[in-house]
């Protein structure tokens, strides 16, 4: 198997790892307009309440069905999105919304360093594991090397999180009514939308694909303190590449980090560490506003 | 108030007598600490100038490594040790290359300014950690500095250290304030809040905010030099983007309106942070998220608004 397909499939399984940990961030922002500087907190929470789930799951009796581990987890991230969400959104962000776009990136930071101290008060330091999921699926042979399947698992679970958002927005009413908010806030609560109902909601949503990219790295990597504060600016990156607010562009912007780091670690391993960065800094020199920007119109 | 001519010296002169005299009176890991407030101070200053005309750097970790290093280097490498020459270089060095980054960054609003400083900051990071000759993540060690000749130790260090970062923390702050109410400096403020109207009336926004980069580059290099010196120790995570974070945090405390309130709190944020760190050092991350919370929700403008309130009422936009 040469270099380059080499390159391509490992960047394919980092590309759809990051597509699912940065497109909740995206959809935060296309509909509420905040750059949520907590979700790399959310993502850490999903991890540990897996962790934890799964853990109770084989603990009582779960090896007799080892595959509903899967389901666990899903519930794991649902669970986050139904408590952190509203708590966050109706409790904390509402207040902030007439506020200085800079400064709500703040408030998401204070709640990201609050949400770093509680995950410490609950989980403890002590790192988890919880490898089971990660090798029940086995081994894939392709030419030389051996891929774990699970990897394959996180780009169809990364296609189908697409998909849906993709297919929610432009196919169904609500999606419909979600756009027109994005659109203008004030002219769709002239018409009778409950603004207030599809902030909580995108937030939601938001929460749950945080949580879903926690899930489901979980099993790979033992869960311990700090492995939130990367997944954020990396999730920043992938959002600001692809655009801020487009699916089709963290998709992409997905994509494109995934490829050039896996090429950077085969090829130039001294450049692993920024070359997200340097094709963030490309992109942007070349695309203002990312590949796929929102148009607004200038106001004199 | 500001009208008088001699109104920013002579405030400067007060400001800078009682630093110095508080300096006399506080222990000695006080003072440490009001020396890194300081220097920190410098480089959230940089980051309220671009906040004036709408910006926030999320970068500026770039020029308080830069400066870090340059004092770091140029003691180990050629011998320089002595403070003043230290903090030139390292302005100069700061200077050039925000020179250079000026003109790709003043097309930039918004989060796209945030997150390319951002990302040049991560690019300097990722550099240094790699470059082992320089001491890689380890980063190296920063002898101690001399001033003009005078080559103190122990306390006298630690005195002749805050003395010189309160000389130049006013200095620069004076400075700048004169730059605030200039032509130029109101520009800035114009661009807030609304860059195209500007545009219309014959300014230039991009030399403004470019020459308002290169001060913030200026000041952080040098807030750099002095906490590279303070430590006695520089490594890559000085470019860091949580440091980086932290100068932002300084400066939406602080609010655009008042140098002093900059300055004011970093040593908030400094003792803070000192304070949960003993008492409660499990959860100190806890207690400074609530601490922002609180701030931002009860002082919409900063801790500055407090200081007049002319600016608490009406300033926000």
């Amino acid at each position: 198997m040469d270099l380059l397909a080499v390159i391509l499939v490992d960047g394919l399984i980092y590309g759809a790892w990051l597509f699912i940990v940065s497109v909740g961030l995206t959809l935060t922002f296309g509909v509420l307009n905040i750059l949520n500087m907590a979700h790399g907190g959310l993502y850490a929470i999903g991890a540990y309440t897996t962790a934890t789930a799964v853990g109770i799951y084989f603990a009582n009796g779960g090896d007799a069905f080892p595959l509903g581990s899967y389901a666990v987890m899903v519930f794991a991230a649902l669970l986050v999105a139904v408590v952190l969400g509203p708590l966050l959104e109706r409790g904390l962000l509402r207040h902030f919304y007439d506020r200085d776009h800079v400064v709500i990136v703040l408030v998401t930071y204070g709640i990201f360093l609050i949400l770093e101290d509680v995950m410490k008060l609950i989980w403890g330091v002590t790192p988890l594991f919880v490898s089971e999921p990660y090798s029940l699926l086995g081994n894939v042979e392709m030419g030389p090397l051996f891929y774990v399947t699970y990897d394959f698992l996180v780009i169809g679970v990364a296609i189908v999180a697409g998909l849906a958002v993709w297919y929610v927005l432009n196919r169904t009413r609500q999606g419909k009514v979600v756009l027109a908010v994005i659109h203008d806030r004030e002219m769709s609560r002239t018409m009778g939308v409950n603004v207030n109902k599809v902030f909580m909601v995108s937030f939601m949503a938001g929460v749950f694909l945080a949580a879903l990219g926690g899930a489901l790295t979980a099993p790979m990597i033992s869960v311990s303190p700090g492995i939130s504060v990367n997944v954020i600016i990396l999730a920043f990156a992938v959002v600001i590449i692809g655009g801020l607010g487009s699916i089709e562009g963290a998709a992409i912007g997905a994509l494109f980090v995934g490829i050039a780091r896996a090429a950077s670690v085969h090829m130039l391993p001294a450049a692993e560490l920024f070359i997200i960065y340097l094709v963030m800094a490309a992109v942007l020199v070349f695309r203002p506003e990312g590949l796929f920007p929102k148009t607004e119109a200038r106001k004199i | 108030m500001t009208n008088s001519r001699l109104f920013v010296p002579l405030s400067c002169v007060l400001i800078f007598s009682v630093l110095v005299g508080i300096g006399f009176i506080i222990p000695q890991w006080a003072m440490f600490l009001a020396t890194m407030a300081l220097a920190k101070g410098l480089v959230a200053l940089g980051i309220v100038i671009l906040m004036r005309a709408g910006l926030v750097s999320f970068g500026q970790g770039l020029y308080f490594c830069i400066g870090a290093y340059v004092s770091g280097l140029m003691a180990n490498w050629t011998g320089i040790t002595d403070i003043v020459l230290l903090s030139i270089l390292g302005v100069l060095v700061s200077v050039i290359l925000a020179a250079i980054c000026a003109r790709l960054l003043s097309g930039y609003r918004g989060i796209f300014f945030a997150m390319l400083t951002l990302s040049l900051s991560m690019i300097l990071y990722g550099a240094l950690s790699k470059m082992s000759i320089i001491g890689g993540t380890d980063g190296l060690n920063v002898s101690a500095p001399t001033f003009l000749g005078y080559a103190p130790e122990g306390r006298a260090l630690g005195f002749s250290l805050y003395f010189y970062t309160c000389l130049v923390s006013v200095i620069a702050g004076g400075l700048i304030r004169v730059y605030f109410n200039s032509e130029r400096g109101l520009t800035t403020l114009a661009i807030r809040d609304n860059e195209l109207r500007v545009e219309y009336l014959g300014s230039s926004v991009k030399s403004a905010i470019s020459s308002g980069y290169i001060m913030a580059a200026a000041v952080g290099g040098l807030g750099g030099v002095i906490a590279g010196l303070a430590i006695g120790h520089v490594d890559p995570e000085y470019a860091y983007w949580t440091t980086s974070g932290e100068f932002v945090f300084v400066a939406i405390l602080s609010g655009f309106f008042s140098i002093g309130a900059v300055f004011a709190s970093s040593i908030v944020l400094e003792v803070v942070r000192s304070f949960s760190n003993l008492y409660f050092p499990n959860t100190w991350q806890l207690v400074l998220g609530v601490f922002l919370l609180i701030v931002i929700l009860l002082l919409p403008n900063g801790l500055g608004s407090l200081f007049s309130k002319r600016r608490r009422k009406g300033g926000s936009e």
